[in-house]
């Protein structure tokens, strides 16, 4: 499974990158990815709004259905990417690198799962 | 295939007026049309042979079996067409004076009532032109309700994840907030979170029973008394009657709002050959909110629209919805009569149950023990091993003659297939198609490779899903010349 020991994970298959103690960038797992199929659509927040540990902050769309992204921290959204918004594509080809949002403020947030961890976690969802 | 407008010749038609025998008149210059209209032009024999080549390469339920889960593509029978074809119907003006209409407003009157009684509901509306349209109309009555009663901190609406996706969106598109609530593995509803998501922000829940594994919930009076004793309200998706009809009512389950499919339990045309009709039907408490105007009987009998419904929601679509599709129900449900009914929702489930237990020869079927009027295949372990996937399946099947089921749904199951044979189908259609489902299993073990090469007789056979869905091509555009 392909997992950079960078990043921490959600046990809602998101990855979190964090940039410094209060800014993170967070994005989908491979392994997400991998079972949503190929992406068509992507819907983010605006730079600005406020996003809640646990909740969506925004939902992906594939040839198969459409999943909320929950956000695994609570912040403020100060950096969208739109590139995403033409090219969803990137997501199912580079996932680690097709970050979502970038949240800063981070005042809270979610139990996070190590890419050890999150491997072992994937293997009994399946 | 060519367009009608690429067969267009310049100057063709396949009319002929006759000449004009009143005075012409001119629009003032504001209103006259600068350009012509870029319509085809086309004899009456091209356009006649254009939409008989179409008809060849579509599928319907006239062509073969249509096991569509969750469509409910039962056969349409021929005496509801005859009946709604009578000029009576046909060639009548929804603003013709009233007395000369009784005969559709009885229509409308009678069906209500029937179908009240099918449902065990109060009063009903036929404006809502579909499933989707029917669950907004029915949680704007809900909202109402609160509203009405000054409850205004009630603005959640708790649905299941294994609902159809059509729910959350009608809670989001009513403006309220929905609250997910996870199920069980069989997809029931779990008493202890139900009880956890209630309180008194709860608008409502909203159910569709059998679920959409086809499994008819065994608490269902439970549910509806914890969602009744925090304040809030019960919606009925009426997508999975077909397993019930003439059975049991969701009125009786406690439910206070229902829709109606009328186009898949009650037998009209649908799956592109719509429109279709999403009836709401609701208890006495929110019949006021219903959408105006409502077809009222006088005590001498005569029928009229009443218009002045100062609590209604408003309208929800113009008129009094698709007449055509209330009347063919009415046909069905008549033609049925009290008796015939209940067979319908038996010998749905029969039929389910019998394809259903042939499959599981070699398919694994979720569903435990028996299953209401569909099942759910998953091919999870096939698409691991062999990498076949229910897409893969689904494809083959479009070789054989017959529709496949439907794919990826519902999505707490992987790699889903959801069966819904009907009961219109004799056991030699559904033993013909178990024979085809276990033929393509044995060819998905022994020569899995090949399964990615089907369909090889149809004109469309794997269309790239991703630009269909991110560029579609849905209209003709004339060349730059």
């Amino acid at each position: 499974m392909n997992l950079p020991k960078s990043m921490v994970f959600t046990k809602s298959h998101e990855w979190v990158k964090f940039l410094s103690e209060d800014t993170a960038l967070i994005g989908l797992s491979d392994y997400a990815q991998d079972q949503m199929g190929s992406l068509v659509f992507v819907n983010l927040p605006m730079v600005g709004d406020e996003v809640i540990a646990g909740e969506p902050l925004g939902d992906v769309e594939s040839v198969k259905a459409v999943s909320d992204v929950y956000s695994p921290v609570t912040g403020t959204v100060s950096r969208v990417n739109e590139e995403l918004l033409d090219a969803p594509e990137s997501i199912n080809q580079d996932p680690y690198a097709a970050w979502l949002v970038e949240v800063s403020d981070i005042s809270d947030r979610d139990d996070f799962l190590s890419a050890t961890e999150y491997e072992e976690f994937c293997l009994k969802e399946e | 295939m060519k367009l009608l407008f690429e067969k267009s010749i310049p100057g063709r038609r396949s009319y002929y007026l006759a000449p004009c025998d009143v005075p012409e008149y001119t629009l003032p210059a504001p209103m006259q049309r600068q350009e012509a209209l870029d319509l085809p032009e086309l004899s009456e024999t091209d356009v006649s042979r254009h939409y008989s080549a179409l008809e060849r390469l579509s599928f319907g339920v006239n062509q073969g079996f249509y096991p569509l889960g969750s469509c409910t593509m039962k056969y349409n029978p021929k005496i509801n067409e005859k009946l709604a074809a009578l000029s009576g119907f046909t060639e009548i003006h929804p603003l013709q004076p009233e007395h000369t209409v009784q005969g559709a407003l009885r229509v409308l009157y009678e069906a209500e009532r029937s179908l009240c009684e099918v449902t065990g509901m109060d009063a009903m509306t036929f404006q809502p032109a579909a499933g989707a349209h029917g669950e907004l109309t029915g949680l704007m009555l809900i909202k109402r309700y609160h509203e009405a009663r000054g409850d205004t901190p009630r603005r959640k609406i708790i649905v299941p994840d294994s609902a159809h996706g059509t729910n959350p969106a009608t809670v989001s598109m009513c403006g309220m907030e929905v609250v997910n609530l996870s199920s069980g593995a069989d997809g029931c509803v779990d008493l202890e979170a139900l009880r956890q998501a209630v309180g008194p922000d709860t608008a409502g829940f909203m159910l569709t029973n059998p679920n959409t594994l086809g499994i008819f919930d065994p608490n269902i009076m439970r549910i509806t008394e914890i969602v009744h004793e925090a304040g809030g309200l019960c919606y009925y998706d009426g997508a999975n009657l077909n397993a019930v009809v003439g059975v049991v009512r969701p009125g009786d389950m406690g439910f206070d709002c229902v829709h109606l499919n009328l186009h898949k339990t009650f037998s009209t045309p649908h799956g592109g050959g719509g429109p279709g009709s999403g009836a709401v039907g609701c208890k006495a408490r929110l019949e006021a909110y219903l959408p105006a105007p409502r077809v009222v009987m006088s005590e001498e009998g005569k029928l009229s629209l009443q218009q002045d419904c100062p609590e209604s929601i408003g309208k929800v679509r113009s008129f009094y919805g698709n007449f055509l599709v209330v009347l063919r129900a009415f046909a069905y449900l008549t033609t049925l009569g009290q008796d015939g009914l209940p067979e319908v929702a038996k010998n749905a489930v029969l039929n389910a149950n019998y394809l259903m237990k042939r499959l599981s020869e070699r398919f694994t079927i979720v569903n435990q023990g028996f299953c209401m009027h569909e099942f759910v295949i998953t091919m999870e372990r096939e698409a691991k091993e062999k990498h076949v996937t229910a897409m893969d399946m689904a494809k083959a099947l479009l070789d054989c003659g017959m529709h496949p089921p439907t794919m990826y749904f519902p999505l707490i199951v992987k790699e889903a297939l959801m069966v819904e044979p009907t009961e219109t189908e004799g056991k030699e259609t559904l033993d013909e198609a178990a024979e085809i489902f276990l033929s393509l299993y044995d060819r998905a073990m022994a020569e899995p490779e090949t399964m990615h090469e089907y369909p090889k007789e149809t004109v469309i056979g794997r269309p790239d899903e991703v630009r269909a869905a991110r560029h579609p091509n849905l209209r003709y555009r004339k060349a730059e010349s």
